[in-house]
């Protein structure tokens, strides 16, 4: 499912309409975050383990080419079969051939945010192949033909009584019908016939791990494992950031990953593929799409050392009040905004401005990437490229000018004191200046500082 | 020590009060301060807009209006991280440089060179302590809540120098304010949302004063405040400890 463009400001003012959701998203994250926190808190030396964490990924990062190929000499070895594609439409042709070769048209796939990101789903649809999410909120949204709106909770901005009733039209649950287990058991059995029937499965990769071969996939409802073990096929797709030198690195990511994204010690199934069950046939697609390019910008370099955790959206104030969909992107959220511009910086040049520079993002980060500044340097890449609207460019020149000028400064200050204290409700006038909608302005004073410096300066020393 | 003011471009012209009890909260530590009255703004409104190319007239004059202290202080965590991060002349890095080591904010001034034990002042009032994001992670005046390292805070520090106050725990003490820069019009709705968040938090807890350490922060939650008509008053900081508020 993918994204039809609203700016962020847009789609962030409809979601904090409706005040009630609204409250509720941001209380439902924010408890993930404290949760997060107290877990975090019984690991000694948490600071610890995030710096060696980022310092495996930053050496990972730096013989990145060396890794992969390893990586693939392992994996071949271990009787899987390895694809590298380019971009998304070399990934999805791969996975087409793949499916194709077998003849499979009823396909399971378990959570991957680079399928999302490749917008798999719907070519594969258009094929005629169908394709079922089997993570239960990738599934609702799925059947809400909607896109996840979070990276680790897809559904998490919807209510469980709009679970209900989409449940009652597509699955027969009872009208009105709103408890969870009740529901939960309901797409349980809906997805057990789905995975008995499947002919193939596509999982995602959380780690690739160059000295073995093999890959991890964490998930907390198993329906990775259930897919991936009942099918014939498993296509395993995975960025090429996802690679880890060792086995014994898992003992830092993996004691990170969950604590960071849902307070969890682990999560339920972290489970480790290393080669096919016999009969059957496993294929490993090595994904570019745009982060070698990123890879190449020193600035922006560390953003690849994400591990989609979600601990950045569930911390940042801006996201829990605007909803993932305002970030029109298949990753949201502060990591999603230093992430999509390196693909299209005119369809994304709205998102690095999405965020106060609060730096909560960068500090709750588990492989320490520097969100908040990458944000702010973003800002700077998309205005030297031309993506800054014309106006606003013109106002900043404005600005700047009076600001670099002592004299200026001055009287422009005196002139806008005296405007406010004359016509002060032009300014709070909500159609011509935003800030007056809900907000007072500051009342105006008679002097500025300097005016009253000027007059007092020999008396203050 | 030769100790310069640096007053922010719109404390100075529409927060007069911060500015002279920040003056006053340094004299009355002994300290001889100087305003260099050729000074502006440091540059953040176009830089954090993106277009920090704008800002090279506004670092020149800032260098040339502070070069020669020993230390800039600032009644202003955001600006002086702006400062600490983004100051740079291509024509004079070197006077740059200097004078981004020199440059403080007014609490950790105290606490950290001043070294400020004890606080001649008295104020009365339940009080919520708004840190400022840029001070409070930019500038590390207090631990975060994300990071698992033992809790400190400068401004707080400080506040707890002032004989009966009441300082009121807060449900997110660290969460930010909204405000944001340009971002406070520019996405206006969550803006404000997210301030209405942090004034709800002081409401719960019967807070009757709002301070912090950032004018930006605070006249952006005292517009929502007084809009509201809530009965909160908002001081900065520097307006509690120079004991004149």
């Amino acid at each position: 499912m993918s994204f039809t463009h609203t700016s962020h400001p847009k789609a962030a003012a409809e979601f904090v309409q409706n005040t009630n959701r609204m409250n509720w998203h941001d209380e439902a994250l924010w408890f993930i975050r404290t949760k997060r926190d107290r877990i975090a808190q019984t690991v000694p030396d948490w600071e610890l383990l995030r710096q060696q964490a980022s310092e495996i990924k930053a050496h990972t990062l730096s013989k990145l080419d060396t890794y992969l190929q390893q990586f693939e000499e392992n994996a071949i070895a271990n009787g899987v079969t390895v694809h590298w594609a380019a971009d998304a439409a070399e990934h999805n042709a791969i996975v087409l051939k793949l499916l194709q070769k077998v003849g499979a048209t009823k396909i399971v796939k378990s959570k991957s945010m680079l399928t999302e990101e490749c917008h798999l789903n719907p070519f594969l649809e258009k094929q005629g192949i169908e394709v079922v999410d089997t993570d239960l909120g990738e599934r609702i949204v799925q059947l809400r033909n909607e896109p996840p709106s979070h990276i680790v909770l897809p559904a998490i901005h919807i209510k469980k009584e709009e679970v209900g009733q989409l449940f009652h039209e597509h699955l027969g649950t009872k009208k009105g019908s709103a408890d969870p287990q009740y529901l939960t058991n309901a797409a349980r059995e809906h997805l057990r016939q789905k995975f008995l029937a499947a002919d193939a499965a596509i999982t995602g990769v959380n780690f690739a791990v160059a000295e073995t071969g093999g890959f991890v996939v964490c998930t907390n409802e198993g329906n990775a494992d259930l897919g991936a073990h009942l099918a014939k096929l498993h296509i395993a797709c995975m960025g090429i950031e996802k690679v880890i030198p060792q086995t014994k690195d898992l003992g830092v990511f993996l004691r990170l990953l969950a604590r960071s994204a849902t307070g969890q010690a682990i999560t339920t199934y972290s489970s480790h593929f290393v080669k096919p069950a016999p009969g059957a046939e496993m294929h490993i697609v090595i994904v570019d799409n745009g982060r070698s390019t990123q890879l190449g910008r020193e600035d922006f370099r560390n953003s690849l050392k994400c591990i989609r955790c979600g601990a950045c959206m569930n911390t940042c104030p801006v996201y829990r009040r605007s909803g993932g969909h305002s970030y029109h992107n298949a990753v949201a959220g502060p990591i999603g905004a230093i992430l999509a511009p390196n693909i299209d910086m005119k369809e994304y040049a709205d998102l690095p401005f999405a965020s106060t520079l609060c730096g909560s993002c960068t500090d709750v980060c588990p492989v320490k990437i520097d969100i908040h500044n990458q944000l702010y340097k973003w800002r700077q890449v998309l205005t030297r490229e031309g993506h800054a609207p014309a106006a606003k460019k013109a106002g900043m020149k404005m600005m700047a000018s009076v600001l670099a000028s002592p004299k200026k400064f001055s009287f422009s200050g005196k002139m806008a004191r005296r405007m406010l204290r004359w016509f002060p409700k032009l300014a709070v006038n909500g159609t011509l200046n935003p800030w007056g909608r809900q907000r007072e302005l500051p009342k105006v004073p008679d002097q500025s500082f300097r005016e009253w410096y000027k007059q007092h300066k020999k008396e203050t020393k | 020590m030769r100790v310069a003011l640096f007053v922010p471009c719109y404390v100075d012209q529409f927060y007069p009060n911060v500015a002279i009890a920040t003056m006053q909260l340094l004299q009355n530590l002994g300290v001889d301060v100087d305003f260099p009255e050729q000074q502006t703004c440091c540059g953040q409104p176009m830089a954090n807009g993106g277009f920090e190319d704008y800002t090279a007239g506004c670092n020149k004059n800032f260098i040339r209006s502070f070069t020669g202290y020993d230390y800039v202080v600032s009644p202003s965590g955001s600006c002086v991280l702006h400062v600490k991060d983004h100051l740079h002349d291509a024509s004079n890095e070197a006077a740059a440089t200097t004078v981004r080591t020199r440059v403080y904010e007014l609490c950790e001034f105290l606490t950290d060179v001043l070294k400020v034990k004890q606080l001649d002042v008295s104020f009365r009032g339940r009080v919520a302590l708004h840190q400022g994001c840029h001070g409070q992670r930019g500038l590390q005046l207090g631990s975060s809540s994300e990071r698992m390292l033992p809790f400190f805070s400068k401004p707080m520090q400080l506040l707890q120098m002032v004989k009966d106050i009441e300082m009121v725990p807060l449900l997110r003490g660290d969460e930010c304010c909204g405000f944001g820069g340009t971002f406070c019009v520019t996405e206006e709705a969550v803006s404000a949302a997210m301030g209405n968040s942090k004034i709800s938090d002081y409401m719960q807890h019967n807070a009757q004063v709002l301070t912090g350490t950032d004018m930006s922060c605070l006249m952006h939650q005292e517009g929502l405040i007084r809009r509201q008509r809530l009965p909160i008053r908002v001081l900065h900081i520097a307006e509690i400890l120079c004991g004149n508020s």
